[in-house]
């Protein structure tokens, strides 16, 4: 049942899977991640707040992380056609991958910040530090570690995303795991492509907790 | 003390806060100057507004209403862009250190010349005297969980001042240290306001902080200044309420059984003599000694004993008497002792 051709197919699918995941990733948090830090800055506890825009972002991000994600991936197929030029493919994935992530890594970032000192910030304050210094001098830096965990979790919850395009002709793993293992029983090769999955997961998991505690200098 | 114009003038401050419960006024009215070169202590029990006292002078809390003027120039005034840099001389240090975790020792005293846009050769070789300074120099490359609480401080107190400040605020810096790490910190405080000449503004609830370092007091009691004096003045002849609460010792309520009792204060005029044990020779009647907190420096006698007259009203009286003509500030008290 392995023969070359399966297992060509399943290591294209691996590289596949990780080229949609790295590069979601990549994109949705340079989405994400001033999107949380606008919404950290401008709460109204926030160092510079604007409360309309605070929530006006909360609002649409609240929105688009309500949709379920098999839906919104259906939903955005205009869009991903206008931007990539098809819906297939793991390069089409990317489009709905990154409208679903972006907001999830927004909340996280907004977390992650969220946990600095306010005494620190204030601090810095006391200083002369403008809003901007503060960001990039006290929030981002003291919230490293944080940031590390969160963007394991994030990378994950894409890859767990990047597996369900699978039910559109998204390719990587889940694809294959849909095609062989959902629509022809071939449940060999599902399993594969499960434990492929969790590999992946693992190691990206363990990966992000050691950097974060590497680079954590509180302990 | 008195140079002609004030470092820190506040007049008129109020500060109110909006809350769901309606407005909260925590400060009414307050009006100090603070002299250049002096180490000014705001005392109050928590909760009596004197954090957000110290938040006004740097603006980091708009007032209400009133004016803040810092070395001649009303805060107010001020764009955004100059704010900043007028912060950038005055220097603050925490409770809670509020040191970057994430960054070295160095780094941190560093952090305010790199905000201040100063290179980065200068800043470090500024940091390593300041810690050198602060009899940190072997610290430079520790990060501060590595540090203890006084350490920690030490390292603020560089920080703060880094960037050359004329005014050091401290908000109850030494509150969550222990006793004799307290000392070393005030004594530190103490020698930088020697030699660097910067004013040092002290917020603290500990009468001993006041006690060691302070030339001049402000009581904050229910948000209004309840006094402003000397803490030589204050400690011997406390007019306000405020006042008494906070000198006398730890504020303790004894039951009296209704006998009379008076507080001596030992402000270093009367020589260390047992001014006590003669007195009870001389009057061959016994006292009560309820507290004696005094200690002699250099011969002189400082602090203060709070004592039970006995019963007879000739002899008490003869007795206070006979303790104001040995030069000593001597007031009955009651309830608080």
């Amino acid at each position: 049942m392995f023969d070359s051709v399966i297992v060509n197919m399943l290591a294209k699918g691996f590289m596949e899977t990780l080229y949609m995941t790295f590069v979601s990733s990549a994109v949705a948090y340079l989405l994400g991640l001033p999107l949380g830090i606008v919404l950290v800055v401008t709460d109204k506890d926030g160092i510079r707040p604007i409360p309309w825009l605070n929530w006006f972002l909360g609002v649409i991000i609240n929105l688009l992380r309500s949709v379920p994600f098999l839906i919104l991936l259906i939903t955005v197929i205009p869009i991903t056609r206008f931007i990539t030029g098809t819906t297939l493919g793991s390069t089409a994935t990317i489009v709905p991958l990154v409208i679903a992530a972006a907001p999830f890594i927004a909340r996280l970032v907004e977390s992650s910040l969220k946990e600095v000192d306010r005494g620190v910030i204030e601090a810095a304050q006391s200083m002369g530090a403008s809003p901007l210094q503060i960001v990039f001098k006290v929030l981002l830096p003291e919230a490293r570690p944080s940031l590390i965990v969160g963007s394991a979790i994030a990378v994950t919850t894409i890859l767990s995303y990047s597996a369900m395009t699978g039910f559109v002709g998204g390719g990587g793993l889940g694809d294959i795991a849909i095609r062989y293992g959902y629509y022809r029983y071939q449940t060999g090769i599902m399993l594969v492509t499960v434990v492929l999955l969790v590999i992946i997961v693992q190691v990206l998991q363990e990966l992000g907790m050691k950097l974060a505690k590497i680079s954590d200098k509180r302990n | 003390m008195s140079q002609a114009e004030p470092i820190i003038k506040i007049k008129d401050l109020s500060k109110s806060f909006d809350t769901p419960d309606g407005e909260i006024k925590v400060l009414d009215r307050i009006n100090l100057d603070i002299y250049k070169g002096e180490i000014f202590g705001i005392i109050g029990v928590s909760g009596a507004g004197k954090s957000t006292l110290v938040r006004c002078i740097n603006f980091l809390e708009r007032p209400t209403s009133g004016t803040i003027i810092f070395d001649g120039r009303d805060l107010a005034t001020l764009s955004q862009k100059e704010l900043y840099r007028t912060r950038q001389s005055m220097g603050m240090i925490f409770q809670q250190f509020n040191l970057l975790m994430q960054r070295t020792a160095l780094d941190n005293v560093c952090f305010p010349l790199e905000i201040a846009g100063t290179d980065k050769k200068t800043a470090r070789n500024k940091a390593k005297e300041l810690l050198e300074l602060v009899g940190l120099p072997d610290k430079a490359n520790a990060y501060p969980s590595q540090l203890s609480g006084g350490q920690r401080q030490r390292v603020a107190i560089a920080r703060a001042l880094a960037t050359d400040p004329k005014v050091l605020l401290c908000d109850e810096a030494t509150s969550a240290l222990d006793p004799s790490t307290t000392r070393e910190v005030l004594a530190l405080l103490k020698d930088i306001n020697k030699r660097l000449k910067v004013t040092i503004v002290v917020i603290t609830h500990e009468m001993k902080v006041v006690e060691e370092i302070c030339n001049r007091v402000a009581i904050i009691d229910n948000h209004l200044i309840a006094e402003i004096g000397t803490v030589e003045e204050i400690f011997a002849r406390p007019k306000s309420q405020a006042a008494r609460r906070l000198f006398y010792p730890e504020g303790k309520q004894l039951s009296l059984h209704g006998d009379r009792c008076c507080r001596i204060v030992f402000d270093g005029n009367s020589a260390s003599e047992p001014v006590i044990a003669d007195m009870v020779l001389r009057f061959r009647t016994t006292v009560n000694i309820l507290f004696a907190d005094t200690k002699n420096i250099d011969g002189k006698a400082f602090g203060q004993i709070v004592i039970q007259l006995p019963q007879e009203e000739g002899v008490a009286d003869r007795m206070i008497e006979y303790l104001k003509a040995k030069g000593l500030a001597v007031e009955e008290v009651e309830g608080f002792v």
